[in-house]
């Protein structure tokens, strides 16, 4: 995937249409995660029951990236375990670094679309701002 | 003009294909500029203002007719009132650090423009700490227009100085200073002048601006990085204690004491950037060569059609008043649904060079209600056919970004 075709389908179809943009009114974590140099902002809330994810939602607003980043998270962490999320959580922020491997980033999904933001060093903190809130809040609780 | 000619004289102009269209960031450098700066350190290099031998005697002459040229160029009285700083950053610092020192205290008011880059607004807001003036702001229109006549309902018996832009990096809107001067004046308040974005696109002259002070960086003139000047009037200099101390700025020093060097030196402590005023000079001359009214002549028609072609599209939104003589070559814009970030990296990947987010001027933008803006800013070398390749891209972005697909 060349730098010209960064703004594909799969991540503008996720801003636009996000699945997990609401609020979620039983979560029982919160966290909010700002870069404050381009003001993005996004309040990240987890219903997490017996150690599992089991429902999610983001709210808030910013760029493109960092609003499809963190749909692209949800769709894949909910439902899984609290280990599981933030062994995904390590993938994704090693992927941006180029440091996983093709396996492990078939493991994101759709979040393996991101891979090519270390391109572009300016944007590499709007991609991770929700995976960054999210392993917070998870190492936190 | 002949555009094509004048791009000749722009190394990196000439050997990239990229669209650069953050001119109020910095400025590219013509090669008489990168030629001046290497002539001194092949030619001229020694330690200037103190060696006892021909070479330093020949940089430091280097370095005066540099300062003379700088002087000559925004029309200063005498040379001592040019002071060589880093950037205007520096310069502005240097006012608030040192005459704020002396001359604010409790119960004075500082007077701020709401379209001041963060560089002349942090060193106030530090100045009024320090010294427990107060701070107050000086509002424009929503529309980004800000009048003398403003300017006189918000000066009051206790302001003591305002902080003004000559030319909003934001919004391209021009202050007018010589009807604020004389307002201040009146009022008994100095004026503090930003002319980073403006000395690249007309001519100063600061003795019919009769402003106190007046501060600008190189870089965005043409110039080198890492030299800028700062311009004071005498009287006021001459009574402001030394900003940085140490070599080069004095006199005699005992152990317990010193005599500082009189004006300009004063306030140059430390090994001066001899070469970079050098360039600094070389990139005036410039663009004296070419002349500032073809500058504006072709900056103004570049400016038009780049709104023109923006009109057209009825998502983007240009910020500030409608006549493009009035912008600069600064033209910030919103696009409904997209991010400036995203604005931004859409552009790139058509290799064109813009700034998004909040320019150094958050107080500004908060009070327009745009947290974060693109900005595409203009040069009198960029062509006709880079604006409308720009303007094509940003007709692109809605539709790259999954609108109405």
């Amino acid at each position: 995937m060349g730098h010209n075709t960064f703004y594909h389908e799969i991540l503008t179809d996720h801003n636009l249409h996000p699945g997990h943009k609401h609020e979620l009114e039983h979560a029982n974590l919160a966290l909010e995660g700002v870069n404050p140099s381009c003001g993005d902002d996004i309040w990240l809330k987890l219903l997490v029951e017996d150690g599992k994810i089991v429902s999610g939602a983001f709210t808030g607003d910013g760029c493109a990236i960092s609003q499809a980043s963190a749909d692209m998270m949800l769709d894949l962490v909910i439902g899984k375990t609290r280990e599981e999320a933030l062994r995904l959580s390590d993938i994704f922020l090693r992927m941006i670094q180029g440091k996983a491997s093709a396996e492990e980033v078939e493991e994101l999904e759709e979040a393996g679309v991101l891979q090519d933001i270390s391109h572009m060093p300016a944007r590499v903190k709007c991609a991770v701002l929700g995976w960054h809130t999210l392993e917070e809040m998870l190492k936190r609780d | 003009m002949n555009v094509n000619e004048i791009r000749k004289d722009f190394p990196l102009l000439k050997k990239s294909d990229l669209i650069y269209l953050d001119n109020a960031a910095t400025a590219q450098k013509p090669a008489c500029v990168l030629a001046a700066e290497r002539e001194f350190y092949e030619n001229c290099n020694a330690n200037p203002l103190r060696g006892l031998y021909e070479l330093s005697e020949a940089a430091t002459q280097r370095y005066e007719e540099a300062r003379r040229t700088l002087q000559r160029f925004i029309h200063a009285e005498s040379p001592e009132e040019i002071i060589f700083t880093r950037n205007a950053t520096e310069g502005l610092n240097l006012i608030a650090y040192s005459w704020g020192a002396a001359e604010l205290k409790a119960g004075d008011e500082i007077l701020v423009s709401i379209m001041e880059h963060h560089s002349n607004l942090l060193p106030w807001q530090q100045a009024a700490r320090r010294t427990g003036a107060a701070l107050r702001f000086l509002e424009c229109t929503k529309d980004g227009e800000l009048t003398p006549q403003m300017v006189k309902e918000a000066l009051t018996e206790r302001t003591k100085l305002l902080a003004i832009t000559q030319v909003s990096n934001v919004l391209g809107w021009e202050n007018e200073l010589a009807k604020i001067a004389k307002l201040c004046h009146e009022n008994g308040t100095v004026i503090v002048a930003d002319g980073a974005q403006s000395v690249a696109h007309f001519a100063v002259d600061v003795q019919e601006m009769d402003v106190d002070f007046f501060a600008f960086s190189g870089h965005k003139m043409l110039g080198p990085m890492g030299i800028g000047v700062l311009y004071g009037k005498k009287e006021l200099l001459e009574k402001m204690p030394p900003f940085l101390t140490g070599g080069e700025m004095i006199e005699s020093v005992s152990r317990t004491g010193a005599v500082f060097a009189a004006l300009p030196h004063k306030f140059e402590a430390g090994t001066v950037n001899a070469a970079g005023a050098v360039a600094l000079a070389e990139a005036a001359r410039y663009l004296e060569g070419i002349g500032f009214e073809k500058i504006q002549e072709r900056e103004n028609a570049l400016t038009a059609l780049a709104m023109e072609e923006l009109e057209k599209i009825p998502e983007i939104h240009v910020l500030g008043v409608k006549e493009a003589r009035k912008h600069y070559g600064i033209l910030s814009f919103t696009v409904d649904g997209v991010h400036p970030h995203d604005v931004a990296s859409i552009l790139d990947a058509d290799k064109i060079a813009v700034r998004a987010g909040h320019h150094c001027a958050q107080p500004l933008l908060q009070y327009l209600g745009r947290p974060s803006v693109t900005r595409a800013s203009l040069a009198f070398y960029n062509t006709e056919e880079e604006i409308l390749r720009f303007a094509e891209s940003i007709k692109q972005i809605r539709r790259k970004m999954g609108y109405g697909a």
